[in-house]
Order: structure tokens, then sequence, then C-alpha cells
């Protein structure tokens, strides 16, 4: 099997290169029938990759340790889910997956164009393929998904027990989408630049892969952010960790360019800027891939093995270089078909916003390649943290909620005063009663806090506003119900709307932030059984320790073998709230050295976390018990020289009875902190909105059916 | 002024304002950034009230617990020079003697205070190969 994942490889690099040959030269001659056989290869890729993964997931599900990233990353006690998802934990099986998808996302896109601008096509399949074959070529030359050894191991490493949570299952492959969604409208925006035809045009055919990569790069930053959250024995849900920064930068850029390609169908401008973000996703969205892949820099992801560093650096400079070159020589070409005519227009608010996000990107950047920057102009590695970070974003963050509640309201080319008056009047009030009642009730000491309820209050005003309107313009001209007028209303304008919804979810999904990073009540401390503190205004008592023992090979479980933990008792003002039973699980090692008894136990321990998620606030915690006390090391040591690995289980049952008879004082982790849920709930709605605006709309169909049945009917009058 | 000359000085307006808020956050982030040095380097050169980054290994049998501070001592990876630590938040799951670990620490006395929360655990091990003696140990 591993032979044919193999050859597969193989195949799939001969096609890139052929396809990438293929349209070049069907574009360059003329003929056709060359670039339709390029874009076929795309079709072909997508085959053959299918095939090559479809044989990688099938050794990891039935534990093929024959193939060297099986007997790595997963084993017979992974839980089957983790081992089919086990795939794209390792470095080999990761680029497999992004290849695999982008050849999927390619495939789509070019059969979606098949009939249509076939120039800017062919030089996008080119492109398109020319990734294709860098991953491939990256998995063929340095990292093959299919190494084996023989004879095989009788059982493997096991996935990381960090990685065992349902998020790993779906988390990568969405953040993966939307790397590999990013770099088809790089391709198509480079075609357009080598076809010299920078219309609007290419921009209409990638406006929904632009929309897609978008949201779906968004999901799995999310999803990691909950995963964080909700998981990790860490109780936060943002970093400024250098991966997630890497996974962020893209989508910024990639917002902004949402926002400014209507500016470009609208009016005919911004081209030059247009393109340069197009360009600038795709190489960011590259750059993530290379951040997490080459361990350049130091992050919870690092993920070690320097190897593809430099094919990585190689495959970026060609793109920074190429993206400069076609803009410079085409920029004659890029002009502008209009000016802007006033600053209080949409544009302009589409130009603020675009400068807000492109510099929040430029502030990322800097500090994540920080370390790197630094140690090329001083000589010494040195890096900023979070509180850096913290001080450029929240302000540009603040002004990025405020303009997604103008950008909707003001209208296009030119606002009067009076116009403008007319659709802010109603938000400001809002905003304004929002800071007066918060003032008033004296939550005065957390300034950004407070300015982002207050924007966000603006953001429901005006989005809330142009709903009303919307609806009753509708009410007045088609007699509905409300409900259903608001139906018709949102499919009728499925982006504009959309767009509104999103926006509302961003406002959500902000103040979310904002309160739960201001407002939060932390505290760490070590507790005996019976002894409770204070978190904010509830209190915390340990009521009694808990422990769980599960047999090795039971496939129902993550796979620890011991899982101590804590019964905490939860109250507020002497009324019980809440019951939770944090834990940490031991996992087996696979270091004869430990014992028989210490190697069950002496993998890494990984944080179950409990908490009670609430519309007003998470009570969250997390335990770290005790097993290192000379009684408990003592059963270890013993059982270690007296018992077998068959009857070494006897030990640990033993260590959990012995832990819950006289529980040792443990390490306790509380986090009090309000609207947390709503992150998640903005995120929700942004997801729904986003994919109200990316349906195709039916009328557009029915449109697109009508003018050809038209076409069709004045060729008939035409041979007539 | 005509509409010309007016778009070149707000052109120009735009520009340098976004100069020097470019500047500043190179400023800031040069004079924010903690150096990431070694144990034996920072024992050579570090100066009290001053942030740095320390990358290292945390030495066998130097993990200690009181209440609420956790004391461990971070050396060079390969050996030699130790630094000892007392770091207060958030400890990472796999953070373990012998691990490499990342730590924002500064210097007071004749010892170390890490940044709350700033504890970073590096798993090299994670997704690299292993060697087949060690598989074979299973």
């Amino acid at each position: 099997m591993a032979g044919l994942g193999f050859a597969c490889l193989l195949l799939a690099l001969a096609v890139c290169v052929y396809g990438i040959a293929a349209s070049v030269y069907g574009v360059r001659s003329g003929r056709v029938e060359f670039s339709d056989s390029g874009r076929r290869a795309v079709y072909a890729l997508a085959v053959i990759l299918t095939v090559a993964f479809t044989v990688l997931e099938v050794a990891f599900v039935s534990n093929d340790f024959s193939f060297n990233t099986v007997a790595d990353t997963s084993s017979r006690t992974t839980p089957m889910l983790y081992r089919a998802a086990a795939v794209w934990s390792s470095q080999e099986g990761s680029l497999l997956l992004w290849a695999w998808l982008l050849s999927l996302w390619s495939t789509l896109a070019l059969f979606l164009t098949r009939s249509r601008m076939r120039d800017i096509a062919a030089y996008a399949t080119a492109i398109l393929l020319g990734f294709g074959g860098f991953f491939v070529a990256l998995m063929v030359f340095y990292a093959n998904p299919f190494a084996t050894t023989r004879p095989a191991p009788a059982e493997g490493a096991g996935l990381d027990p960090l990685l065992r949570f349902p998020t790993m299952v779906i988390h990568p492959p969405m953040l993966y989408s939307g790397y590999t969604l990013c770099t088809i409208p790089l391709a198509f925006g480079m075609g357009a630049l080598l076809a010299r035809r920078v219309d609007a045009d290419w921009i209409k055919a990638i406006r929904r892969f632009a929309f897609a990569a978008w949201l779906f790069l968004g999901i799995g930053i999310l999803l990691g952010a909950r995963w964080s959250y909700s998981e990790l024995g860490w109780g936060g849900y943002w970093g400024w960790d250098a991966v997630e920064n890497a996974s962020l930068m893209p989508w910024l850029t990639g917002t902004a360019f949402l926002h400014s390609l209507m500016i470009q169908e609208k009016r005919g401008m911004l081209k030059v800027w247009n393109v340069s973000l197009v360009l600038a996703t795709g190489t960011l969205a590259i750059m993530g891939t290379f951040l997490v892949r080459s361990g350049i820099l130091n992050s919870i992801h690092a993920f070690g093995g320097a190897t593809l560093g430099v094919p990585f650096v190689v495959l970026i400079a060609v793109l920074i270089a190429a993206s400069i070159y076609l803009v410079v020589s085409r920029r004659d070409m890029l002009r502008s078909d209009h000016r802007l005519d006033s600053l209080l227009s949409r544009e302009s608010a589409f130009m603020a916003n675009n400068v807000v996000l492109v510099s929040l990107c430029f502030v990322i950047f800097w500090g994540t390649y920080f370390p790197l920057i630094s140690e090329a102009l001083t000589g010494h590695e040195a890096s900023v943290g979070p509180p850096w970070f913290d001080r450029y974003t929240v302000p540009l963050a603040l002004i990025l909620v405020l303009l997604s509640g103008i950008g909707p309201v003001i209208a296009w080319r030119r606002a009067t005063l009076a116009n403008a008056r007319r659709n802010l009047l109603a938000p400001t009030a809002l905003a304004l009663a929002t800071l007066a009642v918060l003032l008033g009730s004296g939550i005065d000491r957390k300034p950004f806090a407070i300015a982002m309820f207050c924007c966000g209050a603006f953001v429901f005003g005006s989005i809330g506003q142009e709903f009303v309107r919307g609806v009753r313009a509708r009410r007045a001209m088609a007699a509905e119900s409300p409900l259903r007028a608001l139906v018709s209303l949102v499919s009728r304008n499925r982006r504009r709307y959309g767009g509104y919804v999103v926006h509302l979810g961003i406002a959500v999904l902000f103040i979310g932030v904002a309160a739960s990073s201001s407002f939060q009540h932390a505290s760490e401390l070590s507790l005996s059984p019976g002894q409770s503190t204070r978190v904010g205004a509830y209190t915390v008592r340990y009521v009694r320790p808990t422990a769980t023992i599960t047999p090795r090979y039971d496939e129902a479980h993550t796979g620890s073998t011991l899982g101590l933990g804590a019964l905490l008792d939860v109250s507020r003002n002497g009324r019980q709230v809440a019951t939770l039973n944090p834990s940490e699980g031991f996992y087996a090692s696979q270091e004869a050295s430990q014992g028989s008894v210490g190697s069950l136990i002496g993998g890494q321990p990984v944080s179950h976390v409990s908490m009670d998620a609430g519309i007003t606030r998470d009570i969250w915690s997390a335990v770290a018990p005790d097993i290192e006390t000379p009684s408990l090391k003592r059963i270890v040591s013993v059982g270690n020289s007296t018992l077998s690995p068959e009857e070494a289980l006897v030990a640990i049952a033993y260590l959990a009875r012995a832990y819950l008879r006289h529980p040792p004082p443990a390490q306790f982790h509380f986090i009090v902190s309000p609207l947390v849920m709503w992150i998640w709930i903005g995120g929700l709605i942004v997801f729904g909105g986003g994919l109200i605006a990316i349906w195709p709309a039916p009328s557009s169909v029915r449109r697109r059916v009508a003018a050809r049945s038209r076409a069709r009917s004045v060729r008939g009058l035409a041979r007539a | 002024m005509s509409p010309a000359r007016k778009r070149s000085v707000r052109l120009v307006v735009a520009l340098s304002a976004a100069v020097v808020l470019a500047s500043a956050l190179v400023y800031t982030s040069f004079s924010a950034a903690s150096p990431a040095l070694s144990p034996s380097q920072l024992a050579r050169q570090a100066q009290p009230g001053r942030s740095y980054q320390v990358t290292g290994t945390v030495m066998q049998g130097s993990v200690r617990r009181e209440g609420e501070v956790l004391y461990f001592s971070v050396e060079d990876r390969a050996g030699g020079t130790s630094i000892p630590v007392s770091y207060t938040g958030t400890v990472p799951d796999p953070f373990r003697e012998g691990r490499e670990v990342i730590v924002t620490v500064q210097k007071q006395g004749s010892s170390y205070v890490g940044e709350r929360d700033s504890l970073i655990t590096k798993c090299p091990s994670k997704y690299t190969t292993a060697p087949p003696s060690e598989k074979q140990n299973y």
C-alpha cells in the first residue's frame, strides 16, 4: 500500500509539471486544447491525491505500523476518531492534507470558470499547479508520508494526548482549507496581471472563493481559540502566539480585500490596492504554513524539524518578487476609473477600514517576526510579548468595530451631512445611552472595555436600523407580515444583509472579548479537601478527590491510564451554583527506563478542564494533582521492582486508592470571566451571516437560466 | 488649490502620518522587547529590572512548589550553567524536568523572577521521527 501511495506522489508531481507546461504553452500560443488539458491536469491531480490521502487514512485506521508516520503518531490504544485525525498531526500527513485540499479547491475554482476568462484561468492553472507541485515535491524529497520500516513495530507511539480532543478532527482541515483557498484569489490575481486583463471580471470570478477562504480561516481560528480555552489547562483563548498570529494575518488582509473589492466593482477604483491585497493574502497564507512547518519561531505549536525552512523561504521570496514585479510592470493598466469624490462616503469608510485592517496586519507581522528582525538588525534575538500587541491592537480593534457600524449606513460617492445625520443619529444615541448606563452602574475603571461596549451598541443600532428600514420598505411595497418581509428582504439581497449579519456577529464577538479580558477574576492556589477559596463573587470548595483508571485497550476512552481529579462545589451567596469535576489524565509513555508501573503513567499529563458555561459568565477550573509525594512514589518504585508489565495496572489501582484515602494538596486554577460565551455566539452569527452571503442566490440562478434561453432564442431568430 | 495639488498634499500628509506611526511601532518594539538568551548568557550579562526571555531545559531534580510559587532551575541545552527561577501563573501541561522551556524573567538579587503566565514548554520530540532504537523499546 505504501508503494501505491508513493507512486501517487510521483505521478502527482509529473501531472503538475505537465499541467504547468501545457497551460502556459496553451495560453502563450493561443491553442486552447492545451490550456484545457492543463486544467484537466488539475482534475487529475485531485483524483490522484485523493487516492494518496485515502491510502494514508486507511493505514492509520487499520493500524498499519509499517508506515513510519502511523507508528509515530498513532497506536492501537488511540481511539478510532483520533486515529483518523492523527493523519494530520505529523509533518508529512499535514503536507499531504494541504496538497489534497489545494487540489480539491483548485478543481472547483477552475471547473466553475471553465468557459470564462480562458487566458486568466490558464495562468491561474499553472500557478495553482505550481503550489501543488511544490507541496508534492516536499513530500517526495523531504517528508515522505509513505516511508516504511520493516519489520513493522508491534505498536505505535500514539497520538499526542494534547491533541486528543474533538476539535482536532475539524480545526486543522478548516484552517488548511482557509489557507489553500487563499491561494486561489492569488492565482487568479496573478493570472489577470499576466494576461493584462485587470478589469472587474477576475474579481467577480474569485469573489466567492475569497469569501470562502475568509470564512474557513475565520472558523479555523475561532475553533483554535475555543480549543485552547475549553481543553488546555491555560484558560485563555488567545495568546499572540506566533502560529495564531500566522493564521490571523491573511484573515485580516482577506477581510480588507472583501471590502475594497466592492469599490472596484462599483466604481473601478483601487485596482492596485486590490490586486496587492490578494497577492499579500495568498503570500501570508503560505508564510503561515511555513511558520508552522519550519519551527523558525518559538511557539507552543513549534513542530520541530527545520528541514522545510529553506524550500519555503525560496517559495515565499519568489512569490514576493513576482508580486512586486507584476504590480509595478502593470501599473499603467491598474489606473483608477474614478477619483474619491468625498471623504464622507462609503468608499472612504471602506478605505479607512482597509487602512485599519492592514495596520493591524502590519503590527502583528512586526511583532510575530520581531525575533528574526531583531536578530538581523542587532545580532540579538529578542521578542515582544502580549502587552506590546495589546497596546496597538486594542485601539485599532475599537476603530474597526466603529467602522463596521458606519460603513453600512453611509451612502456611496458623496453622503450629505443631512443624510449622515439621519443614518447615524439612532446608533449614536444608543451608544451614548450605553455609556450612560455603564458609568451609572459604576463600571468606570476599564476605559477600553467601556469604549468597546459603546462601539458595539453603535453597531447594533446601525445594523438594526438598516433591517428595520428594509423591512418597513418591503412591507410598504408588498404588504407582507414583518417576518416574511424580513425573510424576503434578506433572500433578495443576500450579500448585503449577510454582510450586515457578519458585522453584527463581529460586534458581539468583540464585546465578549472586551468583557472577558477586562473583568476576569482568576486564582491559582493549592487546596486540600474541605478547603475553599473565593473567586470573584463565587466560593469554590474542594469537596473530595476523584480517580479513574482505564485499562490500556479501552477504545472508548481517550486513552489515559490514570485520571486524578477533584470534585468542586461552587456557590454564590451561600446558594449552590454548580458542581465541577476537573481532572488530569496521566498517559502511558514508551520509556522502558521508567519501569513497568512508572511507564504506565509516565507520559505526558493532560488537563481535563471542567467549567460551568453560562450566558453571563463562565466558571472555569483546572487541577494539577500531586502524584510525586513520597508515599505515592514508593508505590510506583515497589511496583516497578516486583510487577511485570501485565500486572502493572494493579499498582496503578493501588496508587489511585492511596491517593483517594490520603489526598495531598492539589494545585487549582480557577477563572470566572463574564460573557465568554458571546465570543462563540458572535462567531456563530458571523458564520451564519457568511453562509447567507456566500449562498448562491436563487434569483441569480434564474437570471442565468433566463439569459441563456434568451441567447438561444436570439440565435434561433438569427438563423431564421 | 487645484484638485491635483490637493490630492498630493493629502497623500503626503497620509504618508507622513503612516511613517510616524510605523516609527513609533518600531521604536516601542525594540524598547519593549525582551532579549532571548540562554541561561549562561543570562548569568553573565543580566541587569536587574530588565526582562529577558530565557530558553533552556528544566534541570533534573530542581522542580519544587511552595503554595502559588513554582521553583525550578533552567540550564543550558548542553548542560552547564543554570539559573534559579521562581514563577507564578499558568504551568503548561507538558512542563517536566528535562523539557525545554521558554520563560520571561527579571533578575532580583541572585535569583530570577518569572513574569506571570509567560512560561511556554516546548516539546521538541513531538513531531520528529523517533530513532528506531526507541521504537524497539516498546
